[in-house]
């Protein structure tokens, strides 16, 4: 393992300092936690709290700020955070009309929120969530029932974070929030495994030659192993698992997100971007949002994912085009 | 009632008790789970020591809150959440009814597993630990053969839910844990004497 780290076992402590630091305008630590919070005004509207294992930068702290999270919560790497750390960002988020969180479907994240809404409840905050599963790839994981939550994690907070700051309420959040997930859907690949600096080794083995179809964030197994091949042909077999999930029709909307999965260069999503651009024009597909890059990363993976909105609502584009002051989007 | 210098006792016990099995309930955790069960229960029976040495309890409320926010603060996993919701849970009927039935107390643990877990019986969780061992509090029946007995029960069966059900045919054989390390709970709990008040 060749990491710039310290003790493995601090790296997240570390991370969170050094984040704050770089950040101080932006962000601030709560006391004796690995919650990251923002330095916004509190205005009276609905909190928002995401947040799960470490590994994945820059989601989630990379996405607080005004327009977008309130608080994330830093759990040790590929681990969910406890739930009285999830129950401090609620506290501190809460400007009185409660809080809205935005949990990916992993089982540990599923109770350790929960839990921290239960906790939150005794202390009369109202909190509401929704539970992100958009990776078509496999159903039942390694920690997950039913499927995964990824990269489409970052639209849900941009949507329902642009749609916090303009006063939506509690309620309205879910509705929205039940309503973008369902509307989204992911899928990945990985050239190489992540090695976990807790852990010292790589998740998993996989051939020089080989790609998998299907890995999941934390190096869960995928759908599919086969030799490299061109990113043309990756592209296509992406796009063809989406299409069946969508059935779409010519014509119809959708945000597009390419993120990359940590170690791969921005030089090659590019490439990957290009394709995907012309697999979706002979589909006819409006592609009225789009973003490429790092968001949603599994430590040091090669791999790349694609996600697609179809977008049910002209109001989800403002939303996702609504400016925000955060360190990542 | 449950006195609180009893249920104290109760948890002293526990908590030794675990740390004691901390290799045992990790080896079982690495037959059919990430092998972490042992130490992560460890970790929080250590947490609880200091928490419970810190202060004098009057009430048994505070006891199992204070014991249930240290299970989801330190433990971890998916055995944090669900011990903790079970103290939680335990400590909320103690407050809703000072004179609380044993049963009726551990009825509100499980309640608060469930919930968290979403585990019925006959999945090979600590589920299929409690429900047999509340029936006979019910019926003043539990001694310490039949909480082993209900935790050898779990052997046969194939795991439906937490991280063994990616085994499948393969967890067969191997007990649950979650159902040992409740084992221990119970055990102790006769061995307080909290069953006799």
């Amino acid at each position: 393992m060749k990491k710039i780290i310290n003790d493995p076992s601090a790296v997240v402590d570390e991370m969170v300092k050094g984040l704050v630091f770089a950040y101080d305008g932006l962000v601030e630590q709560l006391p004796d936690t690995n919650v990251v919070h923002r330095k916004a005004d509190k205005n009276g509207k609905v909190g928002l709290v995401s947040g799960g294992g470490s590994g994945h930068e820059p989601s989630h702290a990379g996405f607080v700020g005004k327009g977008m999270l309130s608080a994330a919560v830093c759990g040790e790497v590929f681990t969910s955070p406890t739930p009285d750390q999830i129950l401090e960002a609620i506290k501190a988020s809460d400007e009185g009309q409660g809080v809205f969180l935005v949990i990916k479907n992993y089982s540990g994240d599923v109770m350790n929120f929960e839990m921290a809404k239960d906790l939150a409840d005794m202390e009369d905050i109202k909190v509401e969530y929704v539970v992100v599963d958009d990776d078509i790839a496999v159903e039942d994981s390694t920690y997950t029932a039913g499927r995964r939550g990824i990269a489409g994690t970052v639209l849900v907070h941009k949507i329902l974070g642009a749609a916090a700051e303009e006063g939506a309420s509690l309620e309205e959040l879910k509705a929205l929030g039940d309503k973008v997930v369902s509307s989204l859907k992911s899928i990945g690949l990985a050239l190489s495994p992540a090695t976990n600096p807790e852990v010292g080794k790589p998740g998993f083995e996989i051939g020089a030659d080989e790609i998998e179809f299907g890995v999941g964030i934390h190096g869960e197994p995928g759908y599919r192993r086969e030799k490299l091949q061109p990113s043309a042909s990756l592209a296509e077999e992406l796009v063809t698992q989406l299409k069946k999930e969508f059935n779409w029709q010519s014509g119809d909307s959708f945000a597009l997100l390419i993120n990359g999965m940590g170690a791969t260069p921005l030089m090659e999503q590019f490439v990957f971007t290009n394709d995907v651009h012309h697999l979706l024009q002979k589909e006819e597909l409006d592609l009225a949002f789009k973003k490429v890059g790092d968001y949603m990363t599994s430590i040091d993976m090669e791999g790349i994912s694609l996600t697609l909105l179809k977008i049910a609502d002209s109001k989800w584009l403002d939303y996702l085009n609504a400016p925000v002051t955060t360190i990542a989007w | 009632m449950i006195k609180v210098e009893t249920a104290k006792k109760w948890l002293d016990l526990f908590i030794e008790q675990l740390l004691e099995n901390k290799v045992y309930l990790s080896e079982l955790d690495t037959a059919i789970g990430d092998g972490d069960h042992g130490n992560n229960m460890a970790r929080g029976a250590t947490a609880l020591k200091e928490k419970l040495a810190e202060k004098e309890y009057d009430n048994l409320t505070d006891l199992l809150k204070d014991t249930g926010m240290v299970m989801v603060s330190k433990v971890g996993g998916a055995s944090g959440p669900l011990y903790g919701s079970a103290f939680i849970e335990m400590a909320k009927a103690a407050k809703n009814d000072e004179q609380v039935a044993l049963a009726d107390l551990l009825q509100a643990g499980l309640d608060g597993i469930q919930k968290r877990g979403k585990a019925a019986q006959g999945e090979k969780t600590m589920v299929d630990e409690w429900i047999p061992v509340i029936e006979d509090v019910q019926n003043n029946q539990l001694t310490t053969e039949k909480v082993d007995e209900y935790v050898e029960k779990t052997k046969p069966i194939k795991a439906t839910k937490g991280r063994a059900s990616y085994l499948g045919e393969r967890s067969i054989g191997h007990i649950d844990p979650g159902a040992a390390s409740s084992g221990l709970l119970f055990k102790t709990m006769l061995k307080a004497g909290v069953a006799d008040e």
